[in-house]
């Protein structure tokens, strides 16, 4: 446990720590609600990348915030590059591997320029 | 007069790792930051440990003529926040929302520059920003598929197509070399960063 | 900052439910990748909550962990159910990747029983460029 003085920059920081932890905490239930709710493979990686990343990170903030030592600082830091740098390339894989074995509903897709005939212009 | 084979090998592995030094940078600080505090031991553990790394998996070269300018890589990382923020939340309340899913879409969009490293970073940035997904890119043509989340709020294929090119150029100005910028025939990057690309911006309508 | 702490945590806990729903409900084994990246992400956040709560430091290098291993976790889902592209001559034998593909979508076949007759078919043409 580690030693914060109290004063008025704890409290300030208190206070936003506990709106980033609000904020953190509702992005990563709305990413629960899409991923039960949206009908396509798709559809549900969009919310595992962008709410969820952005949840994790102002949840991480909040930690950061109360806690104010330098080395869990650095800590958080690290977790939040793993956290933007990997989100995407998960999401790409999975996606990927989901057009390639068939699994995402082509006809659902309104335009879909992946369809070799249906885009006309190069750019 | 050449060196024998080992002692040649030898040297070839001094130079491959002289030649990655950012890569074994990069990986002595993720030690010291793993361990949370900066001392000696610490530091020369992770260069130790990042030279074992970059001999043990030897990865082919990134091949990039790029440098680094302060000022749009700075406007580059706001605007990055910002659209996250956004893009977060309107996923969010999309997800909350009573009523159908909105209507996905697959979006083709060819990028001005196909090198390796503009693309990649391209791709990540554009996957966490702009309601969007990359499906699929491919590199020897610099074109990428995109999944967009609800095509009518992020103004149809044309909308869409717009905000990547604008977020590669967003990048192309903070990280690619004045070649490479006067071969996409960006403007000479000489002005303030968020003044150059205005031109284009106006006639392209504003953004929603 | 109790009230703001319980919500945050019933809130995470619900999205971690709620992935748990996806993760049963599939209905291919990427969806359950991303339900269960969801998860590991949840995990995380209450971990962080908690912490936040006591201001402890000693639970952060579990955050490292989890959230490097969440990630392992789906790209090698992702590398089993995906298809190799025809023109990558460096991968295995089509045979073994369909045969991975299969088993893969083994959860799948339970719709119909001529779910396996279709998946055939995909595995053979449904390479993309």
């Amino acid at each position: 446990m580690t030693d914060v003085e109290p004063g008025t920059l704890t409290a300030v920081a208190d206070v936003a720590a506990a709106l980033c932890l609000l904020a953190g905490a509702f992005l990563t239930f709305a990413a629960g609600m899409g991923v039960v709710r949206f009908p396509s493979l798709l559809a549900r990686m969009h919310t595992v990348t962008k709410p969820q990343v952005l949840g994790l990170v102002l949840l991480l903030l909040a930690l950061a915030l109360r806690v104010r030592s330098w080395s869990a600082v650095a800590m958080l830091v690290l977790v939040v590059i793993f956290q933007l740098v990997t989100a995407p390339v998960a999401a790409h894989l999975v996606g990927r591997a989901g057009f390639r074995t068939g699994k995402v509903d082509e006809s659902e897709l309104r335009p879909n320029e992946m369809d070799p005939g249906a885009v006309d212009d190069d750019r | 007069m050449s060196p024998p084979p080992s002692r040649r090998g030898v040297r070839r592995r001094l130079r491959r790792l002289v030649g990655q030094w950012p890569a074994l940078l990069i990986l002595a600080t993720v030690w010291v930051l793993l361990w949370g505090d900066l001392s000696w031991a610490n530091a020369l553990a992770g260069l130790g440990l990042g030279a074992v790394v970059v001999l043990a998996f030897p990865l082919p070269p990134i091949r990039a003529d790029g440098r680094f300018r302060l000022v749009p890589a700075c406007v580059l990382a706001g605007r990055f926040v910002a659209d996250l923020v956004v893009a977060s939340f309107e996923v969010a309340f999309t997800a909350l929302r009573p009523g159908p899913p909105p209507q996905g879409a697959i979006v083709r969009v060819r990028l001005r520059n196909p090198d390796d490293v503009f693309l990649t970073l391209t791709a990540v940035l554009s996957t966490l920003v702009p309601g969007s997904l990359v499906v699929e890119a491919q590199r020897r043509t610099g074109i990428m598929f995109l999944h967009v989340l609800d095509i009518e709020a992020s103004g149809g294929a044309a909308g869409v197509r717009r905000d990547v090119l604008r977020l590669e150029e967003r990048v192309l100005r903070a990280f690619a070399s004045d070649d490479v910028l006067a071969r996409c025939d960006l403007p000479r990057p000489g002005r303030p960063a968020d003044e150059a690309p205005r031109g284009g911006r106006d006639d392209a309508g504003e953004e929603s | 900052m109790v009230v703001v702490v319980v919500l945050a945590a019933v809130l995470v806990g619900a999205a971690a439910v709620l992935a748990l729903v996806r993760v049963e409900r599939g209905p291919s084994m990427l969806d359950r990748a991303v339900a269960l990246d969801l998860l590991t992400a949840s995990l995380v956040g209450a971990i962080a909550i908690e912490a936040a709560w006591s201001r402890r430091t000693e639970t952060i290098p579990i955050l490292v962990a989890m959230s490097l291993v969440g990630f392992v976790g789906s790209v090698v889902i992702a590398r089993f159910a995906a298809r190799e592209p025809e023109h990558d001559h460096q991968g295995r034998a089509p045979e073994d990747v369909a045969a991975q593909a299969r088993e893969a979508d083994v959860h799948r076949g339970e719709h119909s029983a001529q779910d396996d007759h279709h998946d055939d078919r995909q595995d053979e043409g449904g390479g993309r460029p």
